[in-house]
């Protein structure tokens, strides 16, 4: 049972980042109609430069601060040079000038800091564990990761919900030549939609950074995560996003975590670690199975105008 | 007249046949390096090459002697990528050497063919079960070790250090299960847990409590690349306090370098250190610091092994022509080997001492530090198998 609860955490946690990283995903597509596959150049331009700074001032804070802007603004230079153009284009396009990008961003940050992994750790106040079940020490890193998750949560809710900006980027979410003809600047509401998801992108390659390692290519493997989590959630919604992520994360985990023991019920317990170590790698896809075949718009919908 | 022209033919015909070998022997020796240099794998291949050049420069461009053109390219981890290469280097180039693989399926897709084209493949780094075993050939030398044999020797270490319940861990892959079988292979007590994660996967929080949970008294690991990076950072996190063990590819230089502090007081085995007190090794570590301004690998010892078992063969023969001969000689390993004592057993892979050493930290930074000499003259368990 404390197992149980301890897994439910991890689950969370890893819902909680993949949460930063849909609803800048989604948010880009939802708004703009743009396939992006280079999200997760964005987490790694994060990660590279929290690493960096935090390496050379000693401050993790002040690396996830440095973090922030960075990946902001290389999302902003990209949607200005490159996404720009796609707008009008098949999708088709869009996914091949993005994968494009991925490489692009790959081989540049092979050459700006070498092959060598950066090196990023916990902060010190950071790198204890809490007994938050007695029995169970849980790493307070990872606490702090579904507290931050949570608070962005939230003021992406206030953004999106109760500003003006907000009001204008679901306006241009379902209908974006009316908001165009009532004189928005759709330019300008693209671009900081764009920087907006890149810099909630770089945030999770930041926060990321002291577990995982920091080295080019990082961003693909959670990008395929990403892009089921906004399809499971219904594409451009935010709502569907951290619903989305939540379900995934929790899903993964814990079919790692139970889907052998499970089946050693029915099974010998040789057959039941291989089927369950395959299960278990399946089981999200699984999932967006079901929840399309249930939903096949996701969990919710957004309609475009 | 007719004497005097017949003369001057003789001449010249005697002139150039005199002529012959000398010509031969300007025509340097060419050999085709197929290594990984781009993808997150590619440090490896980058550090094979870097040893095998530190060899070749070292001689001003020749081996044993003899002048040699190496040529390098870039596999990109995928087997038609590396047969493709090897192929051009074969027929385009006649190069009668290849060397450089890092990977096993790269590995097990390119060398059945060198080998039947009659050239030779020296083995680097991959050393699959499969050419180890049943599929050995007389072309094909490993210089670094089969794939097993870093774990086996964690397997022995463990029990013999006392532990009773191992958790082991792996991706779910065939190297994955081969290091998983090569540590049980030696290991004596029971498991706590086998585990086989994703291939790539990053997070390891849901294995580490199950980990916990199972209490087991020692842990071991295979998880090549980031995947180490991640799983070692993540378990110092977790604050648990089972010992860790695990093969040299997962504690070399750089991957130290990026875990930092995590990975002190981890055990890991290897055939090679830096700190090994053979004089070919001193000079190596020097050299390869000065050259190139970091630490070497383990990779970078094997690919230098590797330019210098050539080299002592290219000694001995003088060139490719006598492929019998090169084989023989090559077979002999009269080379000093950065890691001691070397031989090839009859599937002419290494028969050799296997390590343990921990990683410490000092004034140098975060380095492997010897412990001790857990197998001497390890052969590997498929050589049985073998015909030669």
């Amino acid at each position: 049972m404390l197992l149980f609860f301890e897994q439910l955490l991890n689950g969370l946690q890893l819902g909680i980042t993949l949460f930063l990283m849909s609803a800048g995903l989604t948010l880009v597509f939802g708004v703009m109609n743009v396939i992006n596959l280079a999200h997760g150049s964005f987490y790694m331009v994060g990660a590279y430069v929290a690493a960096t700074v935090a390496a050379h001032s000693g401050s993790f804070a002040l690396g996830v601060l440095a973090a922030l802007p960075a990946a902001g603004l290389t999302g902003m230079l990209v949607e200005a040079l490159v996404i720009r153009r796609l707008y009008l284009r098949d999708h088709l396009d869009q996914v091949l000038a993005t994968f494009g990008l991925i490489l692009f961003f790959n081989e540049l940050v092979r050459v700006v800091w070498g092959r060598q992994p950066l090196f990023l750790d916990v902060p010190g106040w950071l790198s204890g564990q809490v007994e938050l079940i007695p029995g169970a020490p849980y790493p307070s890193y990872r606490l702090a990761i579904i507290v931050a998750g949570a608070l962005v949560g939230v003021a992406l809710w206030w953004l999106i919900a109760r500003t003006r900006l907000g009001m204008r980027i679901r306006a241009g979410a379902s209908n974006l030549q009316m908001v165009a003809a009532l004189g928005v600047n759709i330019r300008l509401l693209n671009t900081l939609v764009f920087g907006l998801g890149a810099l909630l992108a770089g945030l999770a390659g930041a926060l990321a950074g002291p577990i995982l390692a920091v080295e080019s290519g990082m961003g693909e493997s959670i990008l395929i995560l990403t892009f089921v989590v906004i399809v499971i959630g219904g594409i451009g919604s935010v709502r569907g996003a951290l619903i989305g992520a939540l379900l995934v994360g929790l899903v993964d985990t814990l079919g790692r975590a139970f889907l052998p023991d499970l089946l050693r019920l029915f099974l010998p317990v040789a057959q039941a670690d291989g089927a369950g170590a395959s299960l278990a790698s399946m089981a999200i896809y699984i999932l967006m199975a079901a929840v399309l075949a249930v939903r096949p718009r996701g969990l919710f919908p957004v309609s475009h105008g | 007249m007719i004497n005097k022209t017949i003369a001057v033919a003789a001449a010249a015909l005697l002139l150039g046949a005199a002529q012959q070998p000398v010509a031969l022997a300007a025509e340097p020796v060419r050999i085709g390096m197929l290594t990984t240099l781009s993808t997150k794998a590619g440090y490896l291949g980058e550090d094979i090459r870097d040893g095998f050049m530190l060899a070749v420069e070292a001689e001003g461009g020749k081996l044993g002697g003899v002048p040699v053109e190496v040529s390098v390219e870039d596999d990109e981890r995928k087997p038609g990528k590396g047969v493709s290469i090897a192929e051009r280097y074969l027929k385009r180039d006649g190069a009668k050497i290849l060397t450089g693989i890092v990977f096993s399926n790269v590995a097990m897709a390119v060398v059945p063919k060198v080998v039947r084209e009659d050239a030779i493949y020296i083995s680097p780094n991959a050393g699959p079960s499969r050419l180890a075993g049943k599929g050995c050939h007389a072309n094909y030398f490993n210089v670094a070790w089969q794939n097993d044999n870093l774990h086996e020797v964690m397997g022995k270490y463990v029990s013999e250090a006392g532990h009773q319940r191992a958790y082991i861990l792996a991706p779910n892959y065939p190297a994955g299960k081969d290091a998983l079988a090569g540590f049980k292979r030696y290991f004596k007590g029971e498991l706590a847990g086998e585990v086989y994660t994703k291939l790539g996967q990053s997070d390891y929080a849901a294995e580490i409590a199950e980990l916990r949970a199972a209490r087991p008294d020692a842990v071991f690991f295979f998880l090549p690349g980031g995947m180490g990076i991640n799983f070692l950072k993540q378990y110092a996190q977790a604050g648990v306090d089972v010992p860790v063990f695990g093969p040299a590819f997962s504690f070399d230089a750089r991957i130290l370098k990026a875990v930092g502090d995590a990975a002190v007081g981890v055990h890991n085995g290897s055939q090679w250190n830096h700190d090994l007190v053979v004089p070919a090794n001193v000079q190596f570590v020097h050299d390869f610091r000065e050259k190139y301004g970091r630490m070497p690998t383990l990779y970078a010892s094997q690919g230098y092994d590797a330019a210098r078992l050539i080299a002592s063969a290219l000694k001995a023969t003088g060139g490719v022509d006598d492929l019998d001969a090169l084989r023989a000689a090559l077979k002999r390993a009269d080379f000093e080997s950065v890691r001691g004592r070397f031989a090839f057993g009859n599937n002419q892979h290494p028969v050799q001492d296997i390590y343990v050493r921990r990683v410490v930290k000092d004034d140098e930074g975060i380095r492997n530090e010897t412990v001790n000499r857990v197998f001497e003259a390890h052969r590997d368990a498929y050589a049985a198998d073998c015909k030669l």
